[in-house]
């Protein structure tokens, strides 16, 4: 903690820099200054949101609109001048299926099994990744030794970039790696991890898990170390077990920090790309390929780059994602009430 | 170790439940760490002991003299005869299963052996060469350079125009103020790959194509950032403003002087979420950057393996490169950094 405060105090300002700081402010406010006296207080107030607002409005805001008009409009051309409104087509030929069980009866098939890809996906990541940050969580919170260590441990992935993940879990998979190697020496054969459909699922689930339970498993501890000690300590004077004291107090007070969690991992599950594209490129096959992939080679790497499409499966995502979010945070409200 | 033992919940003897917690964390470390040793050791690997299956943990290459006579370096053997002698010798050529060898002191007697009785020379041999070969064939500093232009310049955009937002929002009264900071939070949620191509088209209309700048400029307005230094900056005190204000400083000079410096440890916050995205970010540079003078490391590294399927050795090398430097920089700050997050909070 000592090492900490240090780091946090370590006055960058107190330098030669803090000399050159006040006088870049000085010739800051010189500039400034005549304009406050013209536009006062208030509308200084103006002035400091603009350029965030501009940059937002330009480079979120307006493309959230006229991704609604690319969803409408056809041919390969970007230029919105250029492309004929086609109404309801790309979305229609997103949905026409003859089953929507079955991802080979649907015109867009990609789409379709990109689609179930996902989902599987994000069930089975989801699930597994707040589990396991729950449980280390669980394991950093009890009265251990070296604590900041091993939560520092369990975070580093979390820094990696997703190539080099991706990277590092392909030499080590790969069908003459060392966890073929591990196996064979074992007595068993190798496995086609990258090569199986299946196995690739599962590898892609594993290494992201991997990568950022760290990050879920902080949030968590510090969740958990916000439960004051005195409701355990008044729980075991009324006898309560720790199994008990587990049910009545951890859980209660843990959910909404849960409920973070588990909107934040199912958003980022959702849109799964950098680092499967970079492990598996989205196979063998389209095993891998999931709905961010299928927006970026409909509209950026296939050979006619098909915008009008992309833009109503990333409509359909968003959509997804909408319902996701207000799903949670009402299941929340009402679970806190209960 | 020892004090392991003497602290543990049950007195004085070892409870079932810290064997297994202080187990599950061992695992743990060895689960995230290995993977990662694993890589590094790899990365100063030959390409031969690279295909070797099964592998072994360290580096080992075979060891190799000149002899007057060969233009190239022989290969060396220990070679069991059948009278149960071993000798080292070099080996000249191989043909069938016949191996034609000499003894390095005397090069001119060629004995030859069978190629079951020689088993290689090796020694450990941590190769270099895949750093050095692989630095010119990835253009390793170019790539760094673009990576550390955009993280740098996009960090320092990032906090200033985030931070005068969050400033105007968090201490001034103006018509708007609650549908700017609405919109702000109801974006929060949506992730740039939802509006790829409409993102993409501004930046060609703009002309920031290939260019580093459509990079940079337009992650820059976060709404997570403006969410944090907004809350940060709730806490601190009015009255400041106000005395600074009566002492005739300019609300830019408040801004400059007053809040920036109590809001450090949000910025700092910001600054650690900022470098590890930008460092990081994979889709957007692939989408902006076609030139491959302009790739950031991430690009740069995914086309490589793209490039050289098989290449394994300078890829792992190159790989080792790219992790170096937010682990350098983790190693210093991890206290800081991990603390960070779990205090200000979310993503």
């Amino acid at each position: 903690m000592v090492k900490q405060k240090k780091i946090i105090s370590a006055d960058i300002f107190t330098t030669p820099l803090r000399v050159l700081y006040d006088a870049m402010v000085s010739v800051m406010d010189f500039v400034m200054h005549p304009i406050q006296n013209r536009v006062g207080v208030r509308g200084m107030a103006y002035i400091f949101v603009l350029p965030n607002l501009l940059i937002f409005g330009i480079f979120i805001l307006f493309p959230m609109i006229l991704n609604f008009y690319y969803a409408f409009t056809g041919g390969p051309r970007l230029f919105p001048q250029d492309r004929p409104f086609v109404g309801m087509d790309n979305l229609n030929r997103l949905f026409t299926c003859q089953d929507f069980l079955v991802p080979n009866s649907c015109r867009e098939d990609l789409f379709w099994r990109a689609a179930t890809n996902t989902i599987t996906f994000v069930i089975l990541q989801v699930a597994l990744l707040v589990l396991v940050s729950l449980m280390t969580a669980l394991i950093l919170n009890r009265n251990i030794r070296a604590r900041g260590f091993f939560r520092s441990v369990f975070f580093y992935p979390v820094l990696l970039s997703p190539v080099v993940v991706a990277l590092i879990w392909k030499w080590i998979l790969q069908q003459d790696g060392v966890l073929n190697a591990l196996i064979v020496s074992l007595g068993g054969e190798k496995l086609p991890f990258l090569i199986n459909a299946d196995w690739a699922r599962f590898w892609v689930i594993i290494i992201s898990v991997w990568a950022q339970m760290g990050f879920y498993t902080l949030i968590l501890l510090a969740g958990l170390q916000s439960i004051p000690g005195e409701l355990y300590e008044a729980a075991s004077m009324d006898g309560a077990g720790s199994v008990q004291a587990f049910r009545a107090i951890t859980i209660p007070l843990l959910m909404p920090t849960m409920l973070v969690v588990l909107v934040l991992s199912l958003i980022r599950a959702v849109q799964a790309f950098d680092q499967v594209f970079a492990f598996t490129g989205g196979g063998p096959g389209t095993a891998t390929t999931y709905m961010v992939q299928y927006i970026y080679t409909t509209g950026f790497a296939n050979q006619t780059r098909e915008f009008g499409l992309a833009a109503a499966a990333s409509l359909v995502m968003a959509s997804v994602l909408l319902l996701l979010t207000v799903g949670q945070l009402r299941l929340g409200r009402t679970s806190n009430l209960a | 170790m020892l004090n392991f033992l003497t602290n543990t919940r049950g007195k004085n003897r070892l409870a079932f439940s810290d064997v297994a917690t202080y187990l599950y964390l061992l695992l743990g470390t060895l689960l995230m760490f290995g993977p990662i040793i694993w890589l590094v050791i790899s990365s100063f690997k030959d390409r031969t002991e690279l295909l070797r299956f099964p592998p072994r943990f360290l580096p080992y290459q075979q060891e190799s003299v000149t002899v007057p006579g060969y233009d190239d370096p022989l290969q060396m053997f220990t070679v069991t005869f059948e009278d149960g002698t071993t000798r080292e010798l070099a080996q000249v050529r191989r043909v069938g299963i016949e191996a034609q060898m000499i003894d390095p002191a005397q090069p001119d007697e060629i004995i030859k052996v069978n190629i079951n009785q020689r088993q290689p020379v090796e020694s450990v041999y941590f190769s270099v060469e895949n750093y050095t070969n692989g630095v010119t064939r990835f253009n390793f500093w170019l790539y760094l350079g673009n990576s550390v232009v955009v993280t740098v310049a996009a960090t320092a955009l990032t906090l200033l125009v985030n931070s005068m937002a969050a400033f105007a929002l968090s201490k001034y009264q103006f018509r708007g103020r609650e549908t700017i900071f609405g919109v702000t939070i109801g974006t929060l949620m949506v992730p740039i790959s939802v509006i790829l191509i409409p993102v993409y088209l501004v930046i060609t209309e703009i002309g920031w194509n290939n260019n580093l700048i459509g990079v940079i400029v337009p992650g820059a307005a976060t709404p997570t950032g403006v969410f944090l230094l907004r809350q940060y900056m709730l806490t601190i005190p009015d009255e400041l403003l106000d005395s600074a204000r009566i002492d005739g400083a300019s609300e830019w000079r408040i801004y400059l002087q007053i809040i920036l410096p109590l809001a450090r440890p949000a910025l700092a916050v910001l600054t650690i979420f900022s470098v590890m995205w930008r460092w990081n970010d994979f889709l957007w540079p692939l989408i902006v950057l076609s030139r491959t003078e302009l790739f950031t490391l991430q690009v740069g590294l995914n086309s490589f393996q793209g490039d050289l399927q098989t290449q394994w050795e300078l890829i792992l090398a190159m790989t080792v490169l790219t992790l170096l430097p937010i682990t350098v920089v983790f190693a210093f700050l991890q206290r800081f950094i991990t603390s960070g997050i779990a205090t200000t909070g979310m993503k």
